[in-house]
């Protein structure tokens, strides 16, 4: 389905604007430069050399070493930390909403395809979860499982579901009244052949444009988890714990706010002007007249 | 209408069962929460001893039934590092969320609707631009990066407001403009939707032909339609400002109910983070609740038309 599905997708689309050009540029650059941190990063951004603490950007030792955006609390290189940290908070939202997107659409599928008590269950499920504020869900979940990696990602896909549950079972019950559905279930295609194989690329792009706009909101969150040391746990660098740490240097170490904090806006700012093009593409009802 | 209320209400207790069901599955992911509720190194006998007091060696089903009954009496259990009751500790912090979220509603309100209207009036003209860079701004900046960047604007470098605390009415600004900020993106789009679509109506047309100005038809006529969706999203903002608090306080050192989970949290005190992710959770269906209420007794297209 993939390549038929995203040459429809790009002839609805039309061409670009330049704003949101320059923003999938940026995000290229960002998502590129996390992925080749290993390489990219002049040093090892856990290793700590105590003598060149909190050294500004540009600073060269005496070795011959330059800490390009300068250093933090502990000599570690800033520019080495952001590099990971960005890997970090990109992994993290990739794989909470790889995870939410597939439970929300299969349960929201399902929901409307079975209808009787199963939708009901699981429509009442939806309603629930989102009358908690995610971000308190997140916290509490994580408070009692613990930080790290991979209990963060869990949290987050497991709190972020319903979104695209709504949305899923939404799609599919229109869809699931259409001639060509009833054709497939006379020829004795299975539930799941049904769902998967008609129904799923019929109901991809809103559910793409939500997940556009979640994977935004999933690094906002990371970055706030491990702002207050819930989320990702030294010595792994994350955007969120550098800027935590780096708040107690505010008036000596300007860089330690101001370099993760710039990463942080560019990567969420680049996915948001994305998100909202593609909303207002696919969706008529919120396109700007 | 009867029932369309019977019916909403309805949604909102299962709602607000489930918020209770889901919490309280939470607290037991752990297996023991018995664990989560002792000082770390405790002794295994203070341990059991405490497993008894609070019944979690009791059927599974018992405590759930026993946790649902104690949460209709409001008894959220006692602080196992205050030794005061959940309740009393979390009602101390209400007061100054409360206070912190209005003003956070205020700010997002009083700069976001006008933001809006005039995105909308000024559409496709390049006063659009700026202020729709600021509505993406407010959108894309995190709460604690805002409010660190606040911090050090305007108590570090200009010395103007203090830099955390609750003392005195100045105190108040940087945390309610960094809480307000993500409100006030939302409130913009959402007055700047709802006008639009107004302006391509008839009677807009109508009134222009009529020789109204464009400020006066908006003023006149295209506000009080375009302000019933506006009222239903800021009453589910009122949640999301209360969930917001959680990373606000921490940056400010505000003493509210957010700052107060976060302590507790790092103080292993379960009880009293519980009791604040109920509370919000209530308030914030109760506050859904309400706006759909509202918005039904507004217009009759709703209320009337099967749910």
């Amino acid at each position: 389905m993939s390549a038929a599905v995203l040459r429809r997708a790009a002839a609805a689309v039309g061409p670009v604007p330049l704003g949101v050009g320059l923003a999938l540029a940026l995000l290229a650059a960002l998502v590129l430069a996390a992925i080749g941190a290993d390489w990219l990063a002049p040093f090892d951004p856990t290793r700590q050399t105590l003598l060149q603490r909190l050294r500004p950007p540009g600073h060269a030792t005496a070795s011959g070493a330059i800490y390009r955006l300068g250093t933090d609390e502990l000599g570690r290189d800033l520019l080495s930390r952001v590099l990971h940290g960005a890997r970090v908070s990109i992994l993290v939202a990739l794989l909470s909403v790889s995870l939410s997107i597939v439970v929300g659409t299969l349960l929201g599928m399902i929901a409307a395809w079975r209808r009787g008590w199963v939708e009901i269950v699981i429509m009442r499920l939806v309603d629930t979860m989102l009358s908690i504020p995610a971000i308190l869900l997140a916290v509490l979940t994580v408070a009692v499982l613990g930080p790290g990696f991979l209990k963060v990602v869990m949290v987050l896909g497991f709190t972020r579901w319903p979104r695209y549950t709504r949305i899923a079972y939404g799609q599919t019950l229109q869809v699931a009244s259409l001639p060509y559905i009833r054709a497939a279930e006379l020829a004795g295609a299975s539930s799941a052949r049904i769902l998967l194989r008609h129904i799923l690329p019929n109901i991809a792009g809103p559910l793409l444009v939500v997940a556009t706009a979640e994977f935004g909101l999933m690094i906002l969150f990371e970055a706030s988890l491990s702002f207050l040391g819930l989320g990702i746990q030294p010595p792994t660098p994350s955007l969120g714990s550098i800027l935590s740490s780096g708040r107690q240097y505010l008036d000596r170490a300007w860089w330690l706010t101001l370099v993760p904090g710039a990463t942080l806006f560019a990567l969420v700012l680049s996915v948001n002007v994305f998100g909202d093009w593609l909303r207002d593409r696919l969706d008529p009802r919120s396109r700007s007249r | 209408m009867p029932r369309y209320l019977a019916g909403r209400l309805l949604q909102a207790l299962i709602a607000t069962f489930g918020v209770m069901t889901i919490v309280f599955v939470v607290m037991r992911l752990s297996g023991d929460p018995t664990l989560l509720l002792v000082p770390e190194g405790a002794s295994r006998e203070h341990i059991d001893a405490l497993r008894r007091e609070l019944g979690f060696d009791r059927p599974i089903f018992i405590q759930y039934l026993s946790y649902l009954g104690d949460l209709l009496r409001l008894d959220l259990g006692d602080s196992v590092v205050q030794r005061v009751p959940a309740v009393d500790i979390l009602a101390a912090r209400i007061p100054y969320t409360v206070a912190l979220a209005s003003a956070a509603l205020l700010v997002a309100l009083g700069i976001g609707i006008p933001v809006g209207i005039a995105m909308a009036v000024w559409r496709g003209r390049w006063f659009e631009r700026p202020l729709a860079a600021l509505v993406l701004a407010g959108q894309s900046l995190p709460t604690f990066l805002s409010g660190i960047l606040l911090i050090m604007l305007f108590a570090v470098t200009l010395r103007w407001l203090p830099s955390s605390g609750a003392d005195g009415p100045a105190a108040i600004i940087m945390p309610a403009v960094a809480l307000g900020a993500l409100s006030m993106s939302t409130f913009a789009r959402m007055a700047r939707i709802a006008i639009v679509d107004e302006l391509s109506k008839d009677y807009v047309r109508a009134a222009r032909a009529r020789g109204l100005s464009v400020g006066g038809t908006v003023a006149r006529h295209v506000l009080r339609n375009a302000a019933i969706p506006v009222v239903t999203v800021a009453a589910l903002e009122i949640g999301n400002l209360l969930a917001g608090s959680v990373i606000v306080e921490t940056v400010f050192a505000w003493p509210g109910i957010g700052q107060l989970a976060i302590q507790s949290i790092q103080s292993r005190d379960f009880l009293v983070v519980q009791a604040v992710v109920l509370f919000v959770s209530v308030v914030y269906t109760v506050t859904s609740l309400a706006a759909d209420l509202v918005y039904a007794w507004i217009d009759p297209r709703i209320r009337l038309s099967p749910a």
